[in-house]
């Protein structure tokens, strides 16, 4: 029995989260409107406390609540990523709300509160626990999502959005009842040894339908329809929410999953299989045709979530785990902070209503934006996977992890992929550099320094990481053996 | 065949039949009350399994509390029939044998996986046992339940607000 004090310790991240998103609706309606650049602060300085408060955590790592939450090296790191990609989408949208003339308070409310929802996935031992991060998560999602109520797009969005993500939570849920069926408990780390046959058939079954629940949220192929529209159709920013801080997060239970139910490695290991190569195809040939910039960074995070897949595989089909376990986290780094950084940027030269997000409205950026158009290039090359980016080393540990387990075919398809992934990040770094641009002028308005801030954080980060990769990809492996 | 299974086998049709019929009906308030009668078959599948305090709830709360206020917002917003779509082919020829074949599918191995569990010992759960474990045990997921049921609230605020007119 541990103390409450201590209890609490390991949940202050999301303790700290959940009380700056109250404080933040509270002072929303006192606020004027004209200044609620003060709440965008005030919640920016949020996740920076819930961020800094990981250090307690990391002081009395444990159990807490019988159980059902676990404070440890892997929830520490999941931790850093999801209140990391929040402080970076709360700052980097400061200036996007006040140009959209939408409420900074519900917004950054509902991104720490699915923050707070994200960092309980990532720490759950029980599957209740995990449900009910993963529904904060979703929920807010959904609304961020259809957050610009004037734009159809964005409706379209939100619509689409919650009723396939419901249905994929019925999936879910439905997965969790079976689980709780065949063992009794819905208690990830104390699975007792399964009565008989009968009980096994549930927890597979079980394990499928959970299986199916969590592909959907991370877009994997062939759960990924839902992708494009959305991440099309929402504000940009949140898009650069929804495609890191969920994903890191969904990724972090199925790992869990995958590390404390012995059953689901040989079980998940085709389905990850075939989910990766699906993904990484789909996804890849897809943003090949798009024109949208922003459908064909939706298309590239499928991809992407197919190399992670990959990773995935690697720990289901080895006994130690943790070299594809590792790679998965320090993929998910590198992922985040490119995929955040470019998404933001598409936000600011959309300008306006994003309504100049075609690729070739890109043309010509370089002159017009220079500082813009070369971090762009250096995001674009680091999901491309060049050498010095941080995308490199990422691919680097996933590739080396899969060769070490003997999953060649995996190996060579996740290197076909990233060949064929070279064509359209190209094409829009020649778009920028080397095309005229559009006949009719795309004023090019001023950078505000909030999102300068985020996008020098998230450059610095891509080729600090990229050159010294030392003390993250460490941080990694720890988590990873930390888990068992 | 025991009368349990003889009341079980009446409620599973009903609610069934009750689940087809919310989604047939084209007047929203006809899958309304349809959806009602599922609450209520579910309700009495609970008092079956002995589980009265969770019967109780469904009735009071979903089959009570929560169909009220969908019958009050949808005679708030005078919603008409619906109109109907062509369901697409895809759909038709594709999506719902594949439906079908998953449903049997599931049947299939549900079936086989518990027509060897020993029918479990009737055990009346009091709801004292319920309540030590939901305020002691479970008391983390519980609390963070009312987190959810804020966002839920946020949500309804933010896409139902009237726009300010300034």
């Amino acid at each position: 029995m541990s103390l409450p004090l201590q209890d609490l310790c390991r949940v202050a991240p999301e303790i700290v989260l959940c009380a700056f998103a109250m404080l933040v609706m509270l002072l929303a309606p006192i606020v004027p409107r004209a200044r609620h650049g003060i709440l965008s602060t005030i919640s920016v300085l949020g996740a920076g406390i819930a961020l800094a408060a990981t250090r307690f955590p990391a002081m009395y790592p444990g159990a807490a609540y019988s159980g059902l939450f676990r404070a440890d090296a892997f929830s520490l790191f999941v931790h850093w990523i999801v209140c990391g990609a929040a402080f970076l989408v709360i700052l980097g949208s400061t200036s996007y709300l006040q140009r959209e003339d939408l409420d900074a308070g519900e917004f950054c409310a509902l991104i720490l509160l699915a923050t707070a929802g994200m960092g309980i996935m990532a720490g759950a031992q029980e599957l209740l626990t995990a449900f009910i991060g993963l529904e904060m998560s979703s929920i807010a999602s959904y609304i961020l999502a259809s957050y610009k109520r004037d734009a159809p797009r964005s409706n379209e969005a939100g619509m689409k959005y919650f009723l396939l993500g419901s249905f994929a939570t019925a999936f879910f849920l439905y997965g969790i009842a079976l689980f709780f069926g065949a063992s009794g408990s819905t208690r990830l780390d104390m699975m007792t040894p399964l009565a008989n046959d009968s009980a096994r058939t549930l927890l597979k079954m079980g394990l499928g339908f959970i299986f199916v629940g969590l592909a959907f949220k991370v877009a994997a192929a062939p759960f990924h329809l839902w992708a494009p529209d959305v991440y099309e159709g929402a504000p940009a920013p949140v898009t650069a929410l929804l495609s890191t801080g969920p994903k890191a997060a969904t990724f972090a239970l199925a790992l869990r999953i995958l590390a404390d139910v012995g059953a689901a490695s040989p079980l998940w290991f085709w389905a990850l299989w075939v989910a990766a190569v699906l993904s990484m195809f789909a996804g890849n040939l897809a943003a090949l045709v798009q024109t949208s910039l922003k459908r064909m960074l939706a298309y590239s995070s499928v991809a992407h979530a197919g190399y992670i897949l990959v990773a995935l595989a690697t720990a289901a089909a080895t006994d130690h785990a943790e070299a594809g376990i590792a790679a998965a986290l320090f993929y998910l780094v590198g992922y985040a902070l490119v995929q955040l950084g470019a998404f933001l940027i598409v936000a600011q030269l959309g300008g306006p209503g994003e309504r100049h997000v075609e690729i070739e409205d890109f043309a010509g950026v370089a002159r017009r934006q220079p500082a813009m158009a070369a971090c762009l290039s250096l995001f674009l090359l680091s999901l491309l996977g060049l050498p010095v980016t941080v995308g490199f080393l990422g691919k680097f540990y996933v590739f080396n992890a899969a060769l070490e387990s003997n999953l060649i075919w995996l190996a060579i398809l996740l290197g076909l992929n990233s060949v064929i992934a070279a064509y359209y990040y190209l094409r829009v770094i020649v778009a920028m550099y080397m095309l005229r641009e559009p006949e009719q002028e795309i004023a090019a308005e001023p950078v505000p320094w909030t999102l300068s801030l985020v996008l020098w954080i998230a450059s610095m980060g891509t080729v600090y990481i990229g050159l010294f990769p030392a003390r993250v990809i460490g941080f990694a492996a720890k988590a990873a053996l930390n888990m068992r | 065949m025991t009368p349990q299974i003889a009341v079980f086998l009446v409620l599973a049709a009903m609610a069934v039949a009750g689940a087809v019929s919310l989604i047939l009906q084209r007047h929203p308030i006809h899958s309304a009350l349809s959806l009602i009668v599922v609450m209520v078959s579910l309700a009495g599948l609970y008092l079956l399994l002995g589980a009265e305090f969770i019967a109780a709830v469904q009735i009071i709360v979903y089959g009570g509390a929560i169909m009220v206020l969908f019958v009050f917002v949808i005679m708030l917003l005078n919603a008409g029939e619906e109109e109907r779509t062509n369901v697409s082919r895809m759909a038709r020829f594709v999506g719902v044998p594949l439906g079908v074949m998953f449903l049997l599918e599931v049947a299939y191995w549900i079936a086989r996986a518990t027509s060897h569990l020993a029918p479990p010992a009737a055990q009346l759960v009091s709801t004292r046992d319920l309540s030590t474990l939901l305020f002691r045990e479970y008391v983390f997921p519980f609390e963070l339940t009312s987190f959810l049921i804020l966002i839920a609230l946020l949500g309804a605020l933010v896409l139902a607000r009237r726009e300010d007119s300034d």
